[in-house]
């Protein structure tokens, strides 16, 4: 594939406005490059990320969404990032049903000082979603969720006694 | 606030201004293009005027947008240029100059993350395109705000009676305003109180600090309350109610006279592990220091006879005044007060060295910690300033001083504590001038930035001290060689010439890290601060506010925001006391009217949202099933607002409007910049749950 026939996927990012939003300004004070396929949207806390703005996002001809806020233990508002997390967990198993590939959805911890790692994450992400394809919504949509297999961490029975969420293994989690 | 969301797009008159900034963004971003672009395609979107110029921030810039807002009846202005972190202000003030409530005016940052991040102009135009069609879109649902206004109770509480709760307290009462100062322990003073010399001027901490001390106790405007911790933490900035407990000292402190004559009597003798750092004794009534601000003793019901075993009261006994001062049905006292602000000033805890094992610290008697040192050689402290082995009468040959314990290590903390390396030659000196022993000190960097600190350490060079460039691997009593007999033997790798060396010595001084409260946590969550991963209170900006912290009203000082020296520390009780000061002087303050609302109508009681809020401005009023958020305690995460099942909480400045519009506006173009065909919108106002 030639490089203008390359797929080119729309990202709506959700930073927060303490750490990651302050990256991207350090990212861009820094004159670092990443891909221009990602769309920021500043909102207060990760903690305020109604999982319907992504849905929305996805539904609205995104091909990803990309979530990041203040590391564990740094967030502006004491504790609210773990509440995204917490959301973040559930949104992920919610996509897998919808029949969307769960990996089109990242939560990324970046704090005001890391303007690299913030360009760093933009560019990895860009290039999952690109391997990924398109999601074209309205198919999975009319699909009903048949395209991608229900997985979740029981094999889609939540057991009693067993906690509700698994963390995937790729996701980093330090508390 | 609490008005219902809009159910429909609200018709705006927009107007789009896209900055060159010079060629900041003008270099990757055909901006006349964007420009000509917002003003067509974007028409329908209510934009009824884009404009571009050179500099938007520059005062032509802003009277452009000043003039179009009065001619062309602006409702709504985007400004398309940097960060919002730069300007937004400026826009504001210029909408609000203009006559347009500032809230109305939304920025759309076209440097930071486009011009400076992307390289090539088609992409970057699309994209530049894109983002302002985004501010677009929310603009239009933004909403007329009025700050919130509070009044500011000019009461201030400090938290921590060391340098910098003294500093700030003193500085606050001096300009003529109430202050609360809360200690611990039962004196003022601190870890400051315990030193012997301060680097580098070698001034005598008590003589610099027993005045401030006594200032404290004395002033006027000051309510000392000692042996005292802040229970509880409840209303926000400007009006604070806080609960102190006051522990009982068993001493009535109306009639007490500060004679010490019932220290003298008592029989119980304890060692000090607070004031003398273990080297020393107390008595079971006592006050950790002669020069204590206040002078009243406490009993350490622990140690004393009359606790323990219901007989003794010598201290009452022989205590000379009338009515007698000594009362042991004394209960601890829930004190309510109201401030309008809090600094917290609440210092360190110094490493247990205990957690390096192999630097002997607990098993080798001669091995010292930085503080016991300090008072090792205080000359009012247990050895009256001798500087001598844990047999109290040897004086040492040789010293070694290890820099670096516990710091700049990944196995316990990786910051730098900042004292120790003058510090440790502060002990340098002051061992050769006490001993004339031959002191090493064994180093990773020496690190002696500021006023006169590189001159005193070539001054401590030139007394003859060894420097010794590595990290020590152990410090041990076994010896390998007769003379290394009855020594302890310090082994390190002098990576200055590249070889093992075992150097033996007569006592070790252990430069120990400083660390945070070991409570800093509990404290944080108590006051609505937050702790870096290192556990040190997090300032509001580290550079440009490192006095205040996220949450209205409370500001921090001194070592409890990270280690400093004396000097920083001072300075930053004077910098949150000036913080504070200019808070009460506006006496009433204006906090962004980003909150959160219930309404009322939609709140179901299910009260999902009562526990998400750490700031406590979450409540549920039994008597109308409903949820009620004080917009004085919300910070504006909007969390709970992403929480309601009901939708019935909204988000100002970010509604779930507002951001769905976003994203509308933002996915109005593809990668290329071409229209995308569009989708069904999903109705704004849904609630969030489908």
């Amino acid at each position: 594939m030639s490089e203008s026939d390359r797929f080119e996927p729309l990202i709506i990012g959700f930073t927060c406005n303490w750490c990651s939003y302050r990256a991207a300004d350090l990212a861009g004070t820094s004159r670092m490059k990443y891909p221009p396929n990602v769309r920021l949207i500043r909102l207060m806390c990760s903690g305020r990320l109604d999982p319907t703005f992504v849905l929305k996002a996805l539904a609205g001809g995104a091909d990803g969404v990309l979530i990041t806020g203040c590391h564990p233990g740094e967030c502006h508002y004491l504790e609210q990032n773990y509440k995204a997390l917490r959301r973040y967990h559930l949104l992920r198993m919610l996509l897998t049903q919808l029949g969307v590939e769960p990996e089109r959805v990242k939560l990324v911890w970046a704090s005001a000082a890391e303007g690299a790692r913030f360009a760093e994450e933009v560019g990895r992400m860009v290039e999952e979603v690109r391997r990924l394809g398109p999601l074209n919504w309205p198919a999975v949509a009319a699909d009903g969720g048949e395209t991608v297999a229900v997985q979740t961490p029981n094999g889609g029975h939540a057991h009693e006694g067993e906690p509700l969420i698994a963390i995937p293994a790729e996701q980093e989690v330090t508390p | 606030m609490s008005t219902a969301p809009l159910s429909r797009k609200p018709q705006a008159r927009i107007g789009v201004y896209v900055c060159h900034c010079g060629s900041n963004i003008a270099g990757v971003v055909d901006v006349k293009e964007v420009a000509r672009w917002a003003g067509h395609e974007l028409a329908d979107e209510g934009v009824v005027i884009a404009r571009d110029y050179q500099f938007m921030c520059s005062n032509l810039g802003q009277e452009l947008i000043e003039a179009d807002i009065k001619e062309q009846g602006l409702t709504r202005v985007v400004v398309a240029a940097c960060s919002p972190h730069l300007h937004e202000a400026t826009f504001r003030h210029a909408c609000q100059r203009a006559g347009l409530n500032p809230y109305l005016c939304e920025m759309v940052s076209i440097r930071e993350q486009v011009s400076w991040v992307h390289t090539d102009r088609e992409q970057a135009t699309a994209k530049a395109k894109a983002l302002i069609a985004g501010g677009v879109e929310r603009v239009a649902w933004h909403e007329p705000l009025e700050p919130l206004i509070v009044p500011i109770n000019p009461t201030t509480l400090v938290v921590g009676g060391g340098i910098a709760g003294i500093q700030a307290a003193l500085e606050i009462a001096d300009s003529g305003y109430p202050v609360i100062l809360v200690e611990r322990e039962p004196s003022i003073g601190g870890h400051m109180a315990q030193f012997d010399k301060t680097f580098p001027t070698l001034d005598c901490a008590a003589c610099i600090l027993t005045p401030k001390m006594v200032a404290v106790g004395s002033h006027p405007n000051i309510t000392l309350l000692t042996y005292s911790e802040v229970e509880r933490v409840d209303g926000y900035v400007g009006s604070f109610q806080v609960t102190i407990r006051k522990k009982a000292r068993y001493v009535n402190t109306e009639t007490c006279t500060g004679c010490g004559l019932c220290i003298e009597k008592c029989p119980v003798r304890v060692v000090d592990e607070v004031f003398e750092a273990g080297l020393g004794y107390r008595k079971a009534i006592y006050r950790p220091f002669p020069q204590a601000v206040p002078k009243y003793p406490v009993i350490d019901t622990v140690h004393c006879t009359y606790f323990q075993r219901g007989k003794c009261k010598a201290c009452q006994i022989f205590c000379p005044t009338q009515p007698k001062s000594i009362n042991f049905e004394q209960k601890d006292e829930l004190i309510q007060v109201e401030v309008g602000n809090i600094i917290l000033a609440t210092g360190y805890d110094l490493f247990d060295c205990r957690r390096i094992p192999q630097y002997g610290y607990g098993r080798l008697a001669n091995v010292y910690t930085s503080l016991e040192f300090e008072r090792l050689c205080n000359a009012a402290g247990p050895t009256g300033g001798e500087v001598v082995l844990r047999d109290g009468v040897t004086r040492p040959k040789t010293v070694g001083i290890i820099h670096c314990v516990g710091s700049r290590d990944s196995k316990y903390n990786s910051y730098c504590s900042v004292i120790c390396c003058m510090q440790s030659l502060k002990f340098a000196h002051l061992v050769k001038e006490r001993t004339g022993a031959e002191v090493y000190n064994f180093y990773i960097d020496m690190r002696t930035p500021f006023k006169d600190y590189d001159e005193f350490y070539q001054k401590v060079l030139a007394e003859g001290v060894h420097f010794v460039r590595g990290r020590v691997a152990e410090v041990t009593d076994a010896a390998r060689h007769p003379g290394e007999e009855g020594k302890i033997i310090i082994q390190v790798e002098d990576t200055l010439i590249g070889r093992q060396r075992r150097i033996p010595v007569d006592m070790v001084i252990l430069s120990a890290a400083l660390e945070p409260r070991r409570d800093a946590q509990e404290v944080a969550h108590k006051f609505g601060i937050a702790c870096s991963t290192n556990g040190w209170f997090i300032e509001k900006h580290p550079k440009l506010d490192p006095v205040a912290t996220m949450t209205e009203g409370i500001f921090i000082a001194g070592c409890a925001q990270g280690p400093k020296d004396i000097p920083a520390t001072v300075a930053q009780g004077a910098a949150a006391a000036a913080r504070v000061i200019g808070r009460i002087h506006q006496t009433h303050l204006a906090l962004e009217p980003v909150r959160a609302s219930v309404i009322a109508e939609r709140c179901s009681g299910c009260r999902i949202c009562n526990n998400l809020c750490p700031f406590n401005a979450i409540s549920f009023r039994e008597d109308l099933g409903v949820t009620e958020i004080n917009p004085a305690l919300c910070q504006g995460c909007g969390t709970c607002v992403a929480a309601c099942p009901a939708g019935a909480i909204t988000g100002t400045q970010f509604s779930n409007e507002q951001v769905f519009a976003q994203i509308e506006g933002l996915l109005m173009l593809d990668f290329s910049g071409k229209p995308v065909r569009r989708l069904e919108p999903l109705a704004a106002a849904e609630p969030a749950f489908f």
